[in-house]
Order: structure tokens, then sequence, then C-alpha cells
């Protein structure tokens, strides 16, 4: 019996016999999906990787447990999105549905630091911090733990059906499941309180909509990072053609430095490095890219920049004692700067960027000075149209207002309405056609008074009027001031 | 019919067979997400049919498969509707018998009445009185301080039960004739009081005519509009020295109401909506802006 050996690309370092699946060349149109089985790599991207991971998903978990103290009888959990109560609460924020432009602002924010990063830096969403790369590499790290590196993977998979298979099989979808359960489970903590979710969750007590998206996001979860992967990204997702967009000549990515790797080819030993490339055609960077390509042909849409090439890459370059950085974060202009024997150079301050962070910065102090100036109360007034107005039986003229104040405290307040215009015009709530115009509302809710405002027929000088309505709280001093108009028929 | 096999010399792809003038159709596959997602949908259906209500009975039998949960949204709208009235019937209970003291003292009893009486009022009023009860020639308009009834809240609701001059036992009634064509008076002296009650209405007059038509008015007009033209509310006569006309307030109008003596007439809502209802109505119409409180005014009480 003959052992193959595996080939060599340099002394002590195998050549290995894989191909960049993913790869736009390698992938026809009606091609079935060829599974990937990236390689564990060692080094400071995998370390960050690592790291990002924990604290994503640390957060993600832990958030909906943090409590935030809003007294009344308002919701204690620091960030939850109350459908039912209509409400989004976070931290010191509390939004009703009438302010949701916080939330675009939110959205538009975080659009702009994608813009600005992106230009800067590539596409780091994608290799760092996007849900789906998160939970893939933790759907990868579950897979190595029961399969092996991606040699046992692949011959694993291309292994008779065995018990050693199928506990292995098993196992590796129990942990997935286990996982994308509890995924779907803290989704559904951020929409109602945390603690009563849990302790009714399991007896059947939580309503039908948890179940629901426990069970949705169960299921994409364990499809989207189990099964799908890299397809989610090439095939799914629009970011890979919106970042054409928002990369220039000089924004940062993954780099083969072809002007130092070229012409490749395997390193025997006491072998020049004298009028050859650095790149001993080793495929690490290749067998270690979870997206399937090879980074060697260049910046292309499957690449979502993880760096892992690069940790690998390093490994091997120490290993045959040639310099790091063969695959790097860098921008094609510079290798080719290389290549003519320039300086290469980064230019991070550039107008695009420039404008970016201005706007960015724009956007994020409109967005602080309305946050912090929110006003715990609101006034609308409705003048009613029909009628128009009302001529009374002395020749007054009267309108009639419905006024709605809203009370975002949490205690119930007290508020003056004043109506200003005319001197002589008379304003009363429906039922207090004496009273002085003091209203109570309730905690946290908008409550509408039925105001009349007449005009006396010797004070009609114009077919509209204009008014000025008031409304101060009597407990916080607070004041909103609207205009509206009484219409007076006036056609003389 | 070409061979089955024939494969595409541009794609390499197998043709179905099916060929249009030379023009072959290519068998390319499926995409593999749009036939997982037909094969969910398929055993959904099945899943679907044993659970819901979905196949029509065979023929010769009644009705159609009831499905395991015997679900019916026709049972589950009625269920709602109930549980929409039980919901709302401690607060309709409330307004039985409530006067406007009590409801008023009540603010969410006050709230309730004024919106299940503008939905009312929406369903069977705004049809003559305007969706705001602005009124219109001929409807009187609600929201203002003038009524040929009475407006206070007792008043209001009394009007609601026996209707003007409707089919009801105990309804308001009077009836103004009509001068001119049953050919009570004559033209002239049609145009002579057309002048006084423009005069009592501050309105320009011609001071000849109108002094023949004061004769007249105090004749024929003032047993219900009163000597002074302020009309009133036991008669269901309109004050004439108002601004507020309800047939139009310029000679011809006032001219044409005299000829013809109109006959408005509203329906008695007793029977038609429930008691709490014509209370609730009666709450809306009184928040207009209109309703008057009770004995402010000695015309105020009358009317019952």
């Amino acid at each position: 019996m003959v052992q193959i050996l595996p080939k060599a690309a340099a002394p002590g370092i195998e050549q290995h016999d894989a191909e960049a699946v993913n790869d736009a060349a390698n992938r026809k149109l009606y091609k079935k999906r060829e599974p990937i089985y990236p390689k564990l790599v060692h080094g400071k991207f995998r370390l960050a990787k690592w790291v990002f991971m924990i604290l994503a998903l640390g957060a993600y978990y832990f958030i909906p447990f943090l409590r935030w103290d809003r007294g009344g009888g308002a919701p204690d959990q620091a960030v939850l999105v109350d459908f039912e109560g209509r409400r989004f609460y976070f931290f010191w924020i509390e939004i009703w549905p009438q302010e949701i432009y916080f939330v675009t602002g939110l959205l538009i924010l975080g659009a702009l630091a994608m813009f600005l990063v992106t230009a800067l830096f590539g596409r780091v969403w994608c290799g760092y911090a996007c849900p789906q790369t998160v939970w893939t590499d933790l759907f990868i790290a579950v897979e190595r733990l029961f399969e092996g590196d991606r040699n046992a993977r692949i011959k694993l998979d291309r292994a008779k059906w065995s018990f050693d298979k199928a506990w292995r099989k098993a196992g590796k979808h129990a942990v997935w499941l286990l996982i994308a359960g509890a995924t779907g489970g803290a989704w559904i903590l951020y929409f109602h309180d945390a603690f009563d979710v849990l302790s009714h969750f399991f007896t059947g007590g939580s309503p039908i909509s948890a179940y629901l998206f426990f069970g949705i996001l169960t299921f994409t979860t364990y499809t989207l990072a189990g099964t799908m992967r890299e397809q989610v990204c090439t095939y799914m997702c629009p970011w890979p053609r919106i970042q054409a967009a928002m990369i220039d000549n000089d924004a940062l990515s993954v780099t083969y430095r072809w002007d130092r790797g070229e012409p490749r080819g395997p390193h025997k030993k006491n072998d020049s490095w004298e009028g050859r490339g650095d790149c001993i055609d080793c495929k690490a960077c290749v067998v270690a890219c979870p997206m399937g390509i090879d980074i060697r042909n260049g910046s292309q849409l499957e690449c979502i920049n993880c760096a892992l090439c690069i940790d690998a890459c390093d490994d091997i370059m120490k290993k045959v004692g040639r310099p790091t950085g063969l695959i790097a974060y860098d921008t094609d202009i510079n290798v080719e700067k290389r290549q003519a024997g320039e300086k290469p150079g980064f230019r991070f301050v550039r107008p695009r960027t420039i404008v970016y962070a201005v706007t960015l910065a724009l956007v994020a102090a409109v967005m602080l000075v309305a946050l912090g100036s929110r006003s715990t109360m609101d006034l609308n007034v409705l003048r009613d149209r029909n009628p128009n107005y009302v001529t009374l039986s002395d020749g007054s003229v009267r309108n009639s207002y419905t006024v709605k104040i809203i009370n975002k405290t949490h205690e119930p307040h007290q508020y003056r309405i004043t109506v200003e215009g005319d001197p002589a015009l008379h304003a009363w709530l429906l039922g207090q056609e004496d009273g002085d115009l003091v209203v109570t509302v309730e905690p946290d809710r908008t409550t509408d008074f039925r105001l009349f405002a007449a005009l006396p027929q010797d004070a009609i000088d114009r077919a509209s009027e204009p008014l000025l309505f008031r409304v101060e709280d009597l407990v916080s001093g607070e004041v909103q001031v609207t205009r509206s108009v009484l219409q007076t028929g006036y056609d003389r | 019919m070409a061979e089955h096999n024939h494969k595409d010399e541009v794609t390499g792809v197998d043709t179905t067979g099916h060929e249009w003038d030379g023009i072959r159709e290519l068998d390319n596959p499926l995409p593999r997400w749009w036939l997982w997602i037909f094969y969910a949908c398929v055993a959904w259906s099945v899943v679907y049919m044993i659970f819901m209500p979905a196949l029509p009975a065979p023929p010769g039998f009644e009705g159609f498969t009831r499905g395991l949960t015997g679900n019916s949204e026709r049972v589950n709208v009625a269920q709602q509707m109930a549980d929409l009235q039980a919901s709302r019937s401690a607060n309709f209970e409330r307004l039985q018998n409530a006067d406007f003291q009590a409801i008023e003292s009540d603010p969410e009893l006050f709230r309730f009445a004024i919106a299940a009486g503008r939905s009312a009022f929406g369903d069977n009023c705004a049809t003559c009185h305007g969706s705001g009860g602005g009124g219109a020639v001929g409807y009187p308009n609600l929201n203002d301080d003038i009524w040929l009834w009475g407006g206070t809240f007792e008043d209001i609701r009394y009007t609601l039960h026996v209707g003007i001059r409707s089919d009801h036992p105990d309804t308001r009634f009077s009836q103004m004739p009509a001068y001119g064509r049953d050919q009570l008076l004559s033209q002239s002296e049609i145009r002579d009081v057309t002048q006084y009650v423009l005069q009592l209405s501050d309105q320009s007059f011609d001071a000849a005519a109108a002094g023949r038509g004061a004769e007249i008015f105090a004749m024929q007009c003032a047993s219900c509009h009163m000597e002074d033209g302020t009309g009133d509310q036991a008669q269901g006569a309109p004050n004439l020295t108002d601004r507020d006309w309800l047939y139009g307030g310029s000679a011809a109008q006032i001219e044409a109401t005299i000829h013809r003596g109109p006959y408005g007439v509203m329906p008695s809502w007793e029977g038609r909506l429930s008691e709490p209802m014509i209370t609730a109505l009666a709450t809306y119409v009184y928040s207009l802006g209109g309703g008057q409180e009770d004995g402010g005014d000695e015309m105020g009480a009358g009317g019952q």
C-alpha cells in the first residue's frame, strides 16, 4: 500500500489541494452549491473576530435583562419595544409613535456611519460586525468542535454513514438548533418584559406572537448561519452591491500584494528567493476563506474582508522566513505604486470622507439636541371645520376646537390653557362656561378637550382672526404654543 | 414533435421538446429556493386542510369539511361583536336612566357618551343635519344657541324620543299655515308682512309696507311668534328677531316661507335607537356647543 504524501509548497508546508469553489469563475449559474470547509487560523484578526463575537453576542443576550427605573407604572426594562403600550424605551429615552423620526434619525446615523467606515476601511462591517458573519462564525466553530478542522470535515462528509458520523452530525445540528433557539428566544425579550417572558415562555403562557417570532428567528438563524452561510452574502444581501459605490481607490480592502507575490510557485529548500515572488502557492489563504474565494484574484464582490486570509498567510510567511503582509489591508493603488517603484501611502482624509464625517457629525448633533430638548408634553389644536363657524343669536361668532394635550411624564399633571387673540375674545371649555381653563391629564396619556372661542359681532373685522394657544404645565412650568385661527365668515 | 433530449447548442441546456416555429423551450431547473418554498406551501396546505375548514362536501352531502379546529370566521366575528358589546355594556347601563348631572360629573362616562353619540349621529342624523351638525336650509344648525324646541339636555333628549311632526303620539307638533298657497293672505299682504319681519330682524326695510305688515303680523303671526317676534319654543315657533334663519333671511326667502308655510319633520327615534343610545346622542348634540343649562332661561325648560 502506497501512502500518498501531500504535495509541499515549501519544506514542511503543505500545498492544499483546494479550489476556490465560490469564485465567480467557478460558479456556474445552475451549479449546485459546493460546501466550503474553512480551516481554523490563528492571528490578530482571528482574535479580533473572537473578541468582537463575544462582545456582540454578549450584548445581544444581556441587554434585555438590564433594568432602568422610570417611576410611575412605566416598565423598568432598559431597552424595550413595547408594541402594546406603543412606546419605545431606551435607557433615559422614551419615544412615542409620533416621534418615530428619532428612529429614522438613528437609521440615517447608522447608514452614514457605515458609509464613512466603508470609505475608510472597506467592508469591515461585513467582516466583523454583521450578524450573518457573527453567527456563521459561531456555527462554524461549533461545526469544528464536533467534526474537526477542514480536512477532518471533508473526510467525514465523504465517509459512509457510521455511528461516529451520525453522532457528530446530530451533535452539531443539536447545538446549532440550541443556539438558534437562544437567538430567537432573546429576540422576543426585547418586546416584552424579559423576566416575565422567561417565566411564562416554557409553560406556554406567552402570547402567540412570542412563539411565532421565536420560531421564525430560530428557523432563520439555523438556516442562514448553518446551511446558507456565504450564499446569503453572495446572493441575498444588497450591501455588496451598494458598497461598490462607497469604495474608491483609496478605501482599504484585503489585498493580495501581487507586486511582491508574483510569480508564485512552490519553494524548495535552498532555492533562492531572487527572481520569484513570495507566494509559495500553498493555498493557505484559500482554505481559510469562509467565502470560498481566492483573494489572489483581486478584490471581488464575494470577499467580506474578514482578513482571515491575512492571518493564514502571515503564519506561512513566518515559517518560510519571509516578511509578513503578503496579504494585508491595502489598496490597489499602493500595489501599483510599489510595482512602479513609487512610495505607497494612505489617504484617509479625502473629500469623500470629509463629507461623510461632517454629515455624520451634523446628524448626530441634531439628534442629540432633539433628544436633549425633547418635551414631556405636547399640544395639538384641531379646529372644527364642519361647521366652519357658528353664528350665535346675538351675532357673535363661535368656533370649536379639539385641544389635545399629551402628558409624557409618569405622574398626572395639570395644565393651564390660554387663548390669545382679540381682546374681546371669550374662550371656555365644554361644560365650564365661566371656569378657568385648567385641565388634568393622566400620566402617559393623550386627552382631548373641547374648547370654544367666540368673538362678539362688533369685534369682527376680518374673515380669519389669528389665535395663539398656549398651554402651561403647572407642575414643570413647560410651555407649548401652537397657532390656530377663528373663522368669522366676515365678507364685507 | 421534436426529440426530447435535444440539447441547445448555445447554452448546452436540455430542451423540453416543446417547439414553436423553431423556438425551443430550455429545460432549465427551477431555482432550489423556489422549489423548497413550493414544497413547503404544498405541505402547509395539507396541514391547513386538516385543521381548518377547507373542502366543500361531495355531491349529495351538505356543508363542508370543518377541520380539527372547527374554526369559523363567522362565529369569531359574532364573538368579537359580543365581546365589544360586553365591554361597552357597563357604560351603556349607566347611561340608561342617567340625567345630565350624572353624565357630566363623570369624565369617563361623559367621553363615552360623546363618542357613542358621535357615531350614532353620523349614522342617523348627519344626512339632514350635516356631519358636524352644521345644519342646512330647513334643517337646524345644532351648534348654535338657537333652539326651536328647547336646548337643554332634557329638551334635546325628549325631541329625539318623540320627533317633530312625526308619527309618534306625543310628537312635538305645530303647523304654520301656507298663507299664500292656501290664499289666506294676498300677495301684497305677504309682501307687507315680509317687510315687517325684516324690520324685526334689524334689516333694511320699507317703512310704509312694514307699517301695514305690523297689523297683519299682530293678527296672523303673533299668536305663535309672539307680539315682539321672539318666538315660542313651546310651539317650535322660531325667534324672528335674531340673525338665524332656518329657511333663509332675505326678503325673497321670507316671502317664500310665508307663502308655503314650512312643515319640517324629524322622525321619532324611540324604538329605533336604544334608550342609552338616545341619551348618548343627546349628550353629543348638547356638547356641540349650543346646549343650554337647565333653567338657564325661562324658555329653556319649555317643550314637554
